[in-house]
């Protein structure tokens, strides 16, 4: 690429990460600073760092390259991943702060005082933060890869060793500075440059988005493919390409239809109807659900509701975070439809999630406002890594500390870090083919059909007992993570069984839910004792002082 | 309160305690009313506080009494919060459903961009902000009511 803004960009956001870590270091005196920043951050701090852990590559990449692929169906990803704070809200944020509890697990053995409940939730942590980590580690390796033409480890290797070493060393304190400085900085590396693409449209005089004779190409191009995939050329032909092989167009051809790709504008303008196919509805729905109840379960997500003062403080924060990460949102769209425009050409190669961090370079030049741009949003997209990740180990290390190694010193949190943060790198360098929303998606659909359950039933109902949700979690969690591993790992699949494993959520929340209130009214006799202080202890306002 | 804890229950002459406003004339710009003479039973004033102390403690020992309202306030924000799901499930969880059964929704254009775009895109975001301003208003006033159920003396 040749852009000499990228490399200080990254490099920058990477030592104001350290930075402010070490300046938290400073501040972080005890366990409790390490762990729950004492409980002491101001709500609009708290909400902008859990809105900067949240924006993953998935949001910040994923999102754009999604909508460049297959058009209006996918912005239910967005939609989704906002919608999930509202069901955090409706269901689960007060009362989750007022139990006092720190991780998940602390909830179960709260609520049912089930040691081994306990366990198995831990496992299901940790599992979800590794599934959602090695994405995050991915999107760096293939970021740096294309930005720079650096080697795909050295990308996933850089933000590892940086979160870790900064996690380890500061705690939950100095991450939620770095978070709330870093949503900051993904808002304005998005929206920066959109409003510079947007000119450039007007300035181009509009084209089309969705031209006649389909996306064309806007300068003459080399295509390097990068996955396979069959073309269908204008003249007719179909061709087989693999990764490797170049193809060239000159300026004004149009770009060939990729199998698998919405290349044809009422496809990608216009929502699946019904009689096309039924899996894409039901799909659809499964994607709601698991988004719209995932977030609730995700281990990153819950923890910071700790560091909220009180019940009522944790509602309000989590109103301004729905409210900064629907801003955001707004965002990525534009991106994924200008790519149709000026990067037509990642629709051949296969590599839509770069759309965000070429698209700036395409459209305005070479010159230096393009360049610039683009190491803005370069910056913004290690911005995500770094936070997301920070978040996903802090989680995951907090539970590796107290529950596996069972220790609750400094020392055990970090040897607990360099654990969680080594097994998803090593996961990362060797799995470089996964996709990096695909694999988002089946985090939020395991969290969805373990974690929301238990919750909503854990915090609404007296009924539920501690064999009803470890029965819950082990059907609906186990088969959601049992349909991840048959589409991570298993052979390809097509027809139901492909929609049902890849979107699990719409069958696996439902039987989660069902077996959950079917067990514990059978086992009606376990429900707790202290039932009713705990319920008490969940719901009652702060303003009663009990 | 600070003579709360006066241990002789005395009908109170005005003026340092509660008929301050009458000592304050022309404070609203109208002329003082007659105050009524104020009496107020220090005795009574104890058992007011004993009453809410006392609900208070039946809260936290889980009398009966206390556990029905729990169960009161729980249902109430349960049924708050589901109904304001459904208005999201009904609102844009209707979306995909009606794009499949009435295809001609996904064709009309809004100052040229399709609908479903700007839907989805863009309204979907303000929607679901508001429906969660609502929630914490309306959940914030459910937990005031109930304060004032477990704190008004005459219960």
């Amino acid at each position: 690429m040749g852009n000499g803004f990228v490399v200080p960009a990254i490099v920058a956001v990477t030592l104001v990460t350290v930075g402010i870590g070490f300046y938290g270091l400073r501040l972080a005196r005890t366990t409790s600073d390490f762990l729950v920043a004492s409980r002491a951050v101001s709500p609009t701090w708290n909400a902008a760092a859990i809105g900067g852990e949240y924006l993953s590559a998935a949001s910040f990449l994923g999102v754009a390259g999604l909508v460049l692929k297959y058009g209006v169906d996918v912005l239910w990803y967005p939609v989704g991943f906002a919608a999930g704070y509202l069901a955090l809200l409706l269901f689960v944020a007060a009362p989750l702060r007022r139990s006092g509890a720190f991780t998940l697990p602390d909830f179960c053995e709260l609520r049912l005082g089930s040691r081994r409940l306990r366990i198995l939730a831990t496992a299901f942590v940790i599992f979800i933060g590794w599934l959602y980590l090695v994405p995050q580690l991915q999107g760096a390796g293939l970021t740096l890869a294309t930005v720079t033409g650096s080697p795909y480890p050295l990308g996933a290797l850089l933000v590892a060793v940086v979160v870790t070493a900064n996690v380890a060393l500061g705690g939950m304190r100095a991450i939620t500075f770095v978070q709330a400085f870093q949503y900051w900085l993904k808002l304005t590396a998005l929206a920066v440059p959109a409003i510079f693409l947007a000119l450039q449209w007007q300035a181009d005089a509009r084209p089309a988005v969705t031209p006649p004779d389909g996306p064309a190409f806007r300068t003459a191009t080399t295509v390097v493919v990068e996955h396979s995939a069959t073309l269908t050329l204008p003249d007719g032909r179909i061709v087989e390409v693999r990764p490797g092989d170049e193809l060239s167009f000159a300026a004004g051809d149009p770009v060939p239809e990729v199998s698998g790709v919405a290349t044809d504008a009422a496809d990608w303008l216009l929502p699946s109807a019904a009689g096309d196919d039924d899996r894409g509805l039901f799909a659809t729905y499964s994607l709601i659900l698991a988004t719209f109840l995932g977030t609730m379960g995700l281990p990153h997500v819950l923890v910071r509701f700790y560091t909220n003062p009180d019940g009522a403080a944790a509602r309000r924060t989590t109103l301004v975070v729905l409210a900064l990460v629907g801003a955001f949102y707004l965002l990525p769209t534009i991106y994924g439809v200008l790519g149709r425009i000026y990067t037509p050409q990642l629709l051949v190669t296969g590599q839509t999630d770069a759309v965000v961090v070429l698209l700036p370079g395409a459209a305005l030049g070479d010159g230096t406002t393009g360049r610039l741009l683009a190491a803005l949003v370069a910056a913004g997209a290690f911005a995500a890594f770094l936070s997301t990740s920070s978040g996903l180990l802090t989680s995951v290390a907090g539970v590796i500390s107290t529950d596996v190694l069972g220790r609750g010193s400094v020392r055990g949190f970090r040897l607990a870090t360099v654990i969680a943060g080594a097994v998803p790198t090593v996961l990362a360098l060797n799995l470089a083919g996964l996709d990096v929303s695909q694999v988002v998606g089946l985090a939020f659909a395991v969290a969805a059909s373990s974690f929301c359950p238990l919750l909503v039933l854990g915090i609404w109902w007296r009924g539920l007992t501690d064999l009803g949700a470890a029965a819950g979690i082990l059907v609906g969690g186990g088969a959601a993570v049992g349909a991840v591993l048959v589409t991570v790992l298993g052979p390809p699949l097509s027809g139901w069984p492909a929609t049902l494993t890849a979107q699990p959520a719409a069958w696996t929340v439902p039987l989660a839910f069902t077996v959950m209130v079917a067990v514990s009214v059978a086992t009606r006799r376990r429900a707790p004792a202290d039932v009713g202080a705990t319920m008490l202890r969940l719901h009652a306002p702060e303003a009663l002082r009990l | 309160m600070a003579d709360a804890d006066d241990p002789v229950p005395v009908p109170r002459p005005g003026g340092s305690g509660a008929p301050e406003r009458a000592g304050r004339p022309g404070v609203s710009g109208q002329p003082p009313a007659p105050q009524p003479r104020a009496r107020i039973v220090l005795a009574e004033v104890s058992r007011r506080e004993d009453r809410a102390r006392r609900t208070r403690a039946e809260l936290a020992e889980q009398t009966r009494v206390g556990e029905a309202l729990v169960r009161g306030l729980v249902r109430a924000q349960f049924a708050l919060a589901l109904r304001l799901s459904l208005v999201v499930a009904i609102g844009l969880g209707g979306l995909p459903w009606l794009f499949a059964v009435a295809p001609a929704v996904g064709r009309v254009t809004v100052l040229g961009v399709n609908l479903p775009w700007l839907l989805l895109g863009v309204a979907s975001f303000p929607f679901l902000i508001a429906v969660g301003w609502a929630y914490v208003r309306l959940a914030e006033r459910n937990e005031q009511d109930f304060t004032d159920l477990v704190q008004r003396p005459e219960r």
